[in-house]
């Protein structure tokens, strides 16, 4: 509760900073401070047990323990984006302050989501996420690729909150509740309409975390939008949209687990194939990680399957593990001109300690051990594994994970084995080279030590 | 008892982490070699401090074993039981003999090439000592990205394709094991990954059947045993020879360590099962390696195929288990370390100062370098396993086995034996004999260091073989205890 009423304030803050301070590092820097703000709060809730506001929201919100250290991964990841591309957002509008206000009004929906007990709650999370997202889609006014893709974003978020909705609807009416306990003590036997209502509520959950057959949208928009924002959807925004599909599927559906998983099964084995196989030919770098996005989400269906105590916590794991793993990438991504996989040629003899921070970001993805990534496959396997008979999707899943070396390791190649070819060398600041040994850190930490999440739980 | 005694497995993973992170920040070149020889030399000290306690019940070898990730019920396990100290005396002894071989300013970036180095050499132990499955998992990927980026970095032109090719293949066998383990640590009822817990599992055939291959397929790839060693010539021919000599040396016998470690002891019925077939396919192979390097013009391939050739016969060794066939495996695990380093030692000398791999191109070195042409035939005739030499007491052993096993395949795998002899001989001939190249006059004999490296390597092929008796009493118990549910 605390993270929703700050972030709602903090971004009414930002939007009028703007008029009074004109320096873009102060901003950067207020921006900073309020997730600082955010994350004590957070802690505080979870530590104390109470908020700091009591709000009679009728048990349409309730932040558990589980609800908070996701909330705590989400804001500990806005942190290393803010820290990693603050400079990059500074640089993306004419007013950063704006953008800066817009990310903090999708922290607030973030807290919506994370404590949703109603589906109402839930469809206002998602709404509050969603549309500020569209904007930042096509916060490079002048660029056609970045307008292209925010209505494509648009036209395509609102039609699968329409499924949403159609799906909600169908629910509510065959159970006569919005309350997500109400909903599952109602589900327990499939009627024809519960089918329709919950078949819509997974497609449109389904658009929304980008699994295949309904991961269209994802690449365009992802190489469309502004580099910088690409980095904040595919992480952050991405693990939000997983977080309310485990939620909702848990704690509204759980009792006709049976009935749908072997649905979810096909869209994560479809999932993993595309993403894998189509990353393969790519490019371009910004494009082969909307792929590879498309991959990881395959991984991350397979939480949603098995729905057991790995696949929740090792769903919180992944977030971390991706996410930051993603942003270290990205951030570098940004100070690049050229998005090809040549781009890197050499990255290691120019700027050894970029290169070394990323190829850790990338072994993280492809989940070699000692990264966080490879902890977050391996509970993402050993859920599915718990739940016996699906071992066919274990083992493509495992081959899958070895497709996607081969894309990820190319960019190690170039960056390692090959000669500079950029007659230009990039210049990185010290500071951003500190960052991003601490995102490095973070992944190695969590590698050896995926305790420190796990224990929270 | 003192903490640091307690803690003396986990010493062999701390020094060369230690001090391969160390030396990513050295600046000098000399300074790199000196710190990459004082952290292997300490290694092997305490190897062979180890060595000296073979009481059974001695606290040298205790297993150890460290909280790790509590919620999941993985420990950090290590031992130093007869296996893992006759794989650890040889990855010691090599890599401190590599270390002294290689001049500092060898390759540029020394101090990263001996980072890399030092940490390959900390997986290779940790992938000896585990005896906690994730852990064993672990050290086994741990050991092989530093050797991917030593080969892709300083190896020859087409490094990139051909050590990618080598990744792969490991990383792939690799995820199969990773599945057969969170299978079987499913099975415990999430509580451990400990060797021990999978022991007492009582796997059904079926299951034993796949858990199996998962094991088998990954540690096939690595030694690699025939049709899976594609990716071996092309990557020990792109690779840096140091780099190469590890590998063909220590690394290998990481899948044949893995054997005897995990598949032997945890899944009896399938290995009963599937044996025959496998030895088969490893016969053919076996003998086609053979073949395939008699007509090699390559030095480093020739070795390369040699090498698929002798794993292929311990594979097989393995695969028998009887008792008197595992042993000589062990054994001749070790002296096939020794042997092929002496060697790739020479190939590397030779290709370091003339550039040239090819046989054809070579001649009448002996003139040149009589010192190193003894060398040569000596570890030559260890590779042919002459009586006298290391080689002949461990495929002796080997081959008793397989003779109680079949003879028909003893028969044929012998052809193996003849083979070798072939091309061996036919290399030493074509390199150290025979017409003299103009463009080999003024190669120079071996010297200082590079002697004393040499007459260490004949010390350890002459010594086995007249008196190998401290091995089998080294390893015959850890041996036994492997074999338990073979021998009921």
């Amino acid at each position: 509760m605390n993270a929703i009423i700050f972030s709602a304030v903090w971004g009414v803050l930002m939007m009028y900073t703007g008029f009074f301070v004109k320096s873009r590092n102060t901003i950067n820097l207020i921006a900073i401070a309020g997730i600082v703000l955010l994350i004590i709060c957070n802690v505080h809730e979870f530590i104390s047990g109470m908020s700091l506001f009591s709000i009679d929201t009728k048990g349409m919100l309730f932040h558990s323990n589980f609800g908070l250290v996701f909330l705590l991964i989400i804001l500990i990841s806005t942190l290393m984006y803010f820290l990693l591309s603050g400079n990059d957002i500074n640089a993306a509008g004419k007013s950063s302050s704006d953008l800066y206000a817009l990310i903090f009004f999708i922290l607030s929906g973030i807290g919506v989501v994370a404590g949703f007990k109603s589906l109402l709650m839930l469809f206002l999370g998602i709404e509050i996420v969603s549309i500020p997202l569209y904007v930042l889609a096509g916060s490079d006014k002048s660029n056609l690729k970045s307008n292209e893709a925010a209505l494509k974003y648009f036209l395509m978020g609102s039609f699968s909150t329409g499924l949403m909705l159609m799906g909600i609807t169908l629910i509510y009416g065959d159970t006569g509740s919005f309350y997500l306990d109400a909903i599952k003590a109602g589900l327990s036997v499939l009627t024809p309409m519960k089918a329709a209502g919950l078949l819509l509520v997974l497609a449109s959950m389904a658009f929304k975390v980008s699994a295949a057959p309904f991961h269209f949208w994802t690449p365009d928009v992802y190489d469309g939008a502004p580099t910088v924002f690409t980095s904040f959807m595919a992480t952050i925004v991405k693990s939000v949209a997983f977080y309310a599909f485990l939620h909702l599927f848990d704690n509204a559906f759980g009792n006709l687990h049976e009935d749908w998983k072997n649905l979810v099964a096909v869209i994560a084995l479809l999932t993993l194939l595309i993403g894998n196989i189509t990353a393969v030919f790519q490019q371009s770098v910004k494009r082969m990680l909307a792929y590879s996005s498309i991959a990881q989400a395959g991984f991350m269906m397979l939480a949603i399957l098995s729905l057991n105590v790995f696949a929740k916590q090792g769903l919180l794991l992944y977030f971390a593990g991706y996410s930051i793993a993603t942003l270290g990438i990205f951030a570098v991504l940004v100070k690049m001109k050229d998005h090809s996989v040549d781009a890197f040629n050499g990255l290691s003899k120019t700027n050894p300690i970029i290169a070394l921070s990323v190829l850790v970001s990338l072994l993280s993805l492809a989940g070699i051990p000692l990264t966080a990534g490879f902890f977050a496959k391996y509970y993402m396997l050993l859920a599915v594994i718990r739940e016996g008979h699906l071992m066919w999707l274990v083992v493509t899943a495992v081959l899958c994970a070895a497709v996607s070396i081969y894309y990820y390791f190319r960019v190690i190649q170039a960056m390692y084995f090959k000669e500079p070819t950029n007659i230009l060398t990039l210049e990185f600041s010290s500071t951003f080279k500190w960052m991003m040994i601490i995102n490095a850190i973070l992944i190695i930490i969590l590698g050896i030590h995926p305790d420190i999440i796990l224990s929270l739980i | 008892m003192f903490a640091a005694v307690d803690n003396f497995p986990a010493l062999l993973i701390w020094l060369p982490l230690f001090g391969g992170l160390f030396s990513f920040f050295l600046k000098n070149a000399q300074q790199s070699k000196t710190n990459a020889i004082i952290f292997s030399a300490s290694s092997l000290i305490v190897v062979l401090v180890s060595l000296f306690f073979s009481g059974k019940e001695h606290f040298l070898l205790n297993q150890v074993s460290y909280q790790w990730l509590t919620s999941i019920g993985s420990n950090f396990g290590l031992i130093l039981d007869g296996l893992t100290r006759t794989m650890a005396l040889l990855t010691a002894i090599v890599f401190f003999l590599v270390f002294l071989l290689i001049p500092a300013e060898q390759y540029k970036d020394a101090n990263r090439f001996f980072a890399l180095m030092l940490l390959t050499q900390c997986g290779l132990y940790g992938v000896f000592m585990a005896t906690d499955a994730l852990v064993f998992y672990l050290f086994w990927e741990l050991a092989l990205i530093p050797v991917y980026f030593l080969a892709s970095i300083w190896g020859g032109e087409k490094r990139i394709r051909a050590t990618f090719k080598f990744f792969i293949y490991t990383f792939v066998g690799s995820l199969f094991m990773l599945l057969a383990i969170l299978y079987m640590y499913n099975k415990t009822n999430g509580a451990s990954f400990s060797l021990m817990s999978f022991f007492n599992l009582n796997n059904t055939a079926s299951e034993q059947y796949w858990l199996f291959f998962a094991f088998f397929i990954a540690f096939a790839i690595k030694m690699p045993l025939f049709p899976l060693h594609t990716w071996q010539p092309e990557a020990y021919e792109q690779s840096p020879t140091p780099v190469t000599l590890v590998l063909s040396s220590v690394m290998v016998k990481m899948g044949l360590f893995g054997m005897l470690r995990w598949v032997l002891p945890l899944f009896p019925l399938a290995v009963k099962y599937f044996n025959t077939s496998i030895i088969i396919v490893a016969s053919i192979g076996i003998v086609y390696a053979s073949l395939v390097a008699i007509y090699q013009d390559n030095i480093k391939r020739l070795i390369a195929y040699s090498s698929i050739a002798h794993i292929g016969l311990m594979a097989i060794g393995i695969l028998t288990f009887k008792q008197i066939a595992v042993e000589g495996v062990l054994l001749q695990m070790f002296n096939h370390g020794i042997n092929i380093a002496a060697l790739w030692i020479v190939a590397y000398m030779i290709e370091k100062q003339t550039g040239i791999t090819a046989i054809s191109q070579l001649g009448g070195l002996a003139r040149r370098a009589p010192v190193l042409a003894i060398f040569m035939v000596i570890a030559s005739l260890a590779n042919v396993a002459l009586p006298l030499t290391n080689a002949f007491i461990g495929e002796f052993m080997i081959f008793n086995g397989i003779y109680q096993f079949n003879w028909m395949v003893a028969a044929f795998a012998g052809l193996s034996i003849i083979f070798s002899a072939v091309y061996t001989l036919n290399m030493i001939k074509n390199v150290f004999y025979g017409e003299e190249r103009t463009a080999l006059h003024s190669f120079a004999d071996i010297k200082g260091v590079q002697i004393l490296v040499f007459v260490v390597l004949t010390a350890l092929i002459l010594l086995v073989g007249f008196y190998p008796a401290p091995f089998f009493k080294m390893f015959s118990d850890s041996v036994g205890l492997i074999l338990t549910k073979y021998n009921s």
